[in-house]
């Protein structure tokens, strides 16, 4: 009994810090995967958007993509040039291999010339989303000023 | 997406709290023939949650008659294909424990009671959905069809 006991203990904890880990990841911030360039996101019927778009991974089977989806949209509603594009993994299972996507929900945010700039997976908060989005703004301005030097 | 096509999202976590509790039960029997019994009730559960969805199982029905009442309205409803698709990972996890066990290899039910916990009391506590996390991985392997 004592071995069995023991073994529960362990099992709780393991479980425990896997949670702790798991929730501390929810809709991080991340830099872009090394994806290959050119991705057509017109031909996978994605439409980007003037300045940068949520490109939104989503399944049937996920909950987390539909708190994800109503943040993201309401970003979108009230910031202009962005842009919020929900697809199901299923219709785009080779562009989800593509893009090494692994879990739903996973958000790419794509700036207007289709590259990547950062990825979020789990869901994601308002704040987290407005911290991407910041992201893509610094990186904006960076490519202009090597540009004009 | 209607609102009345959704569930009270607390009624699945409540649910994998119940079924948690008695998987814990289940690691603390060991590799016995008790163990493999509650395993085998708890496979039964996770079935007819497969096939009515988490709010047909008896957990469901327990939520809906004595914890939904004391509760204040939910402030968004669910989608209840997520959870439903995760009692499908738990009876096919829940299953191999059992079957193994019944062909002698008792081991195998607090293996399979051990893996089951895990997910059930990660769905309960923080509102992962072990099974959802993994859907896209099994779909791009080809284990699961649309």
């Amino acid at each position: 009994m004592l071995g069995q006991v023991i073994a529960l203990v362990v099992l709780v904890l393991g479980t425990a810090a896997l949670g702790v880990w798991w929730s501390a990841r929810q809709g991080a911030v991340r830099g872009p995967r090394a994806t290959p360039a050119g991705i057509d996101w017109a031909s996978s019927g994605i439409a980007l958007a003037d300045r940068v778009t949520f490109v939104q991974f989503s399944a049937e089977v996920c909950a987390a993509c539909r708190s994800t989806s109503r943040v993201l949209g309401g970003i979108t509603g009230s910031s202009s040039g962005v842009g919020h594009r929900e697809v199901l993994v299923d219709d785009h299972l080779e562009l989800v291999r593509t893009l090494g996507v692994l879990r739903t929900p996973t958000v790419l945010v794509v700036d207007g010339g289709g590259r990547e700039v950062a990825r979020m997976s789990g869901a994601v908060s308002d704040t987290q989303a407005r911290q991407a989005l910041n992201r893509v703004t610094t990186a904006v301005a960076e490519a202009d000023g090597e540009g004009q030097s | 997406m209607s609102a009345s096509k959704g569930i009270d999202p607390r009624g699945p976590r409540v649910g994998a709290g119940i079924t948690a509790v008695l998987l814990a039960s289940v690691v603390l029997l060991g590799a016995s023939t008790a163990g493999l019994w509650l395993l085998t009730f708890i496979m039964l559960s996770f079935l007819l949650g497969t096939l009515r969805g988490t709010e047909g199982s008896w957990q469901g029905m327990l939520f809906k008659r004595f914890v939904r009442p004391r509760l204040s309205p939910p402030t968004e409803m669910e989608d209840r294909r997520p959870p439903r698709f995760a009692q499908g990972v738990g009876l096919f996890v829940t299953a191999v424990g059992v079957i193994l066990g019944f062909f002698g290899l008792l081991p195998a039910v607090p293996i399979a009671a051990a893996v089951a916990f895990v997910a059930a009391a990660l769905n309960a506590v923080v509102g992962l959905c072990l099974g959802c996390e993994l859907y896209l991985l099994m779909r791009r392997t080809g284990l699961v069809k649309a």
